[in-house]
């Protein structure tokens, strides 16, 4: 492995710009689905920019992680739409089926949940996408279900 | 592929595609845009497909997959062509079916037409439904009639003409002087006039120069950027091109969500054609105009929506605002003068150029031109987008287009303008939507979002909302918009807990003005409005919550509790069944009992039980 396997944009530019520092954790985050520190001070290194800033832009933008997500990314969009649809509830029903207290990673790192703000498919509201499907009009009963279908034995416990 | 060097061979090339097309041929368009996709699409797409090619009708019958065409609540819609009949909710089941009806007869499927709810009547053209009878689509118009990657199906119905139009004649000034005469205002929010932008732009001496689309549609609740990328990409870029000539820009960048997928891949490949035929590049149609267009992906940042924050994110730092002046027109991206536009405002364009400024001027009011789009969601019948003149009144809106509230529910207020935006109520239907008008009672035209809330809906709950969004998202650089949101979200958390008094009204109203006069940015400025808007026009409402202890629209889950009518409990156990608490009792076929103690008020009995036997007081 060399140094910079992994992270495009540091790979071939033989001088790497500052400006590209975003798309060049987008693309880490794509490929290793978090930003692992190491990488992090590397591309400090690379682009001759102090840490804190690197860090600055990994921790303000959304669709960065500093921790290694799930098998299945599952985002529950709490748009305005699907907010007055039910959404929250949705999202209660979700965490309570994965045992998870707030959105997060499983304990067996099957499912990462993540909430968002408005996929865009506001006249299906409430959905939820799951890596790169969009469930519709969805229903607290209808969690389960969904669930199995990524992930047969979801950490589901017995209902009352 | 025809790398075009001047604009008669664009002409030509033109005539070529129209003529390669027989009009009457038969041809299945299928709206594969994300509301639609979601609702199964891609899988009809699919089956229509194997069943033209199974039957050998694949060249008789042509098939399409197109941008969305609005109505996303009827969704999967497509058009059989050349009648034009419109089918909603189609499913897999049912495309033997249309297939069967076009290659015999061509007598259209009856079922699959919309239906009238009010008459009953079948529908057979998308025209004639009441949804789009009152549209006027000129920026939306041809999602449904081209495929989004097709560059051949933009240029048959007329795309890049304006270009054409532009480079062949009209000198920079003029391109200026007529979005000026058209009355365009900015389609991002803030309405400011484009034309005066342009201007300021253009005079300036420095160079190079850039121009920006903005597609951070942040706003949650709109979808009208997403769906003209997705849907008609190469109409933004033609706008983006002319632009560039206006504005003698060498550069310009598309600032795109990623949470848009299919969007950032259609703008791909839109840019890849654009260039291949000589639409962009260095010398463009042998004009002499070089322009080139980066597509730059957003990292999840509303603030980045605001166009100091946006410039800086495209340079590779966090998205913080700073203060204006400078504008960027003057000192924008990388110090130098920068038109930044949303993706409607671009769109626009082409249409002012084709079309005339003065024919666009004649569309909308006083001070607010053209048409605007709106995405029309929440507690409505008809959700989807709407393409209507300005000055159109929120009763037609509702009414006309939306088809009413649902389930026969009373409506309660609209929200416009996106997180910042305001609520308007009911009261105020018949409301001009103009800049003005919604600036007036409180609320703004933002992107274009419209939620429409009804009586179920908790006023202080939505505000709590909007302001937990906006603390979430104020980039932390300025202090009242930090702490401020902050502070309005905690008191509104309060109230909504039945902890709040009217003194915590008082200091809400207080902050909210605070808030709205010493912020940075747009954002910050405007996150009091809903606030502002629910304690103006629902203040009722506010002291149910901190007189009485109650919420009278039964949400905030503090003040409410569930019970069983025992009259209309026939013992099911559906709810005893969903009740992750334990908190319902009760014997098979006896009326069930919930315990307070142990309920969460979580709601999902009231979504299984089918007498309605659940009461929420």
């Amino acid at each position: 492995m060399t140094q910079t396997s992994g992270v495009k944009g540091l790979e071939h530019a033989t001088s790497p710009q500052r400006e590209n520092l975003i798309t060049i954790l987008q693309d880490m985050q794509a490929n290793f689905h978090y930003l692992p520190e190491a990488k992090l001070r590397e591309v400090a290194d690379r682009l001759r920019v102090p840490l804190i800033q690197v860090f600055h832009v990994a921790t303000f933008y959304s669709c960065f992680s500093l921790e290694p997500v799930g098998k299945h990314l599952v985002h529950v969009c709490l748009g305005t739409a699907c907010h007055v649809r039910g959404a929250p509830r949705v999202l209660d029903r979700l965490l309570q089926e994965l045992r998870l207290s707030q959105p997060g990673t499983t304990k067996d790192c099957e499912f990462t949940v993540k909430t968002v703000r408005c996929v865009g498919c506001c006249a299906l509201a409430p959905v939820v996408r799951v890596d790169a499907d969009t469930h519709h009009h969805l229903t607290q009963a209808k969690v389960r279900g969904l669930l199995r279908r990524y992930h047969r034995e979801a950490p589901v416990p017995a209902a009352a | 592929m025809p790398n075009l060097q001047s604009v008669q061979e664009l002409e030509a090339f033109r005539t070529a595609c129209q003529r390669a097309i027989d009009p009457a041929r038969p041809c299945i368009s299928v709206c594969a845009g994300s509301g639609c996709s979601a609702s199964g699409a891609r899988e009809v797409l699919q089956t229509l497909r194997q069943i033209l090619e199974r039957q050998g009708l694949q060249d008789t019958i042509d098939l399409k997959s197109t941008g969305c065409h609005g109505f996303c609540e009827k969704g999967p819609v497509m058009i059989a062509w050349p009648e034009g009949t419109f089918y909603n909710r189609v499913a897999v089941r049912d495309a033997a079916e249309i297939v069967a009806s076009m290659s015999n007869g061509r007598r259209p499927v009856e079922r699959l037409l919309y239906q009238d709810p009010v008459s009953g009547e079948r529908v057979q053209k998308e025209e004639d439904v009441p949804f789009y009878r009152r549209q006027q689509r000129i920026l939306f118009g041809n999602n449904g009639r081209i495929d989004p990657k097709a560059i051949e199906d933009y240029l048959r119905v007329g795309g890049y003409s304006a270009l054409a139009r532009v480079l062949s004649g009209g000198t920079p000034e003029q391109v200026v002087d007529s979005v000026k005469r058209a009355g365009l205002r900015g389609r991002g929010g803030a309405g400011f006039p484009t034309g005066k932008k342009w201007e300021v732009c253009r005079k300036n001496p420095a160079r190079p120069k850039y121009i920006i689309c903005n597609a951070d549609e942040g706003d949650p609740g709109a979808f009208m950027d997403r769906s003209l990328l997705e849907g008609n990409p190469h109409s933004v870029l033609e706008g983006l091109i002319i632009g560039a000539y206006a504005l003698e820009a060498s550069e310009g960048f598309i600032y795109v969500r990623s949470e848009y997928p299919l969007a950032v891949e259609h703008l791909g490949v839109a840019l890849a054609q654009a260039e291949e035929f000589g639409l962009l590049g260095e010398n463009i149609l042998g004009s002499g105009l070089n322009f080139h267009i980066r597509l730059v992906e957003g990292a999840g940042a509303f603030v980045c929506g605001e166009e100091t924050a946006l410039i800086a994110s495209i340079e590779g730092r966090v998205g913080e605002p700073h203060p204006r002046p400078p504008y960027p027109a003057e000192k924008g991206l990388r110090g130098k003068p920068t038109v930044i536009n949303n993706v409607k405002t671009w769109a626009s364009v082409p249409v002012i150029i084709n079309r005339g400024a003065d024919w666009y001027a004649s569309i909308g009011t006083a001070h607010s031109k053209g048409t605007m789009v709106f995405s029309l969601v929440g507690k409505i019948n008809n959700t989807g987008l709407v393409e209507v003149p300005m000055g159109i009144t929120l009763r037609e809106m509702i009414y006309g287009i939306g088809g009413g509230v649902p389930r026969g529910k009373q409506l309660k207020a609209v929200q416009i303008g996106g997180p910042s935006g305001g609520c308007i109520p009911a009261s105020l239907i018949d409301l001009p939507i103009d800049y003005e008008a919604l600036t007036e009672a409180g609320s703004m035209m933002g992107s274009g979002g419209m939620v429409v809330m009804d009586e179920d809906t908790c006023m202080v709950d939505v505000a709590r909302y909007f302001l937990e969004f906006l603390e979430d998202e104020s980039c932390g650089k300025c202090f009242p918009c930090r702490k401020g949101t902050q502070r309005m979200r905690e008191i509104l958390t309060w109230i909504s807990q039945g902890k709040g008094s009217e003194e915590d009204l008082r200091l809400l109203e207080d902050l909210a003005w605070m808030v709205r006069e010493t912020s940075l940015c747009g954002l910050g400025q405007t996150a009091p409005n809903p606030v502002l808007t629910t304690l103006r026009y629902f203040r009722e409402e506010y002291l149910a919550h901190v007189r009485e202890k109650r919420c009278p629209a039964r949400v905030c889950k503090e003040l409410i509790t569930y019970r069983i009518d025992p009259t209309l409990c026939d013992g099911c156990g559906a709810c005893v069944r969903v009740c992750t608490s334990e908190a319902i009792l009760g014997e098979k076929k006896h009326a069930h009992e919930i315990q307070n103690a142990k309920c969460l008020r979580c709601g999902a009995c009231l979504e299984v039980c089918q007498p309605k036997a659940i009461v929420v007081t």
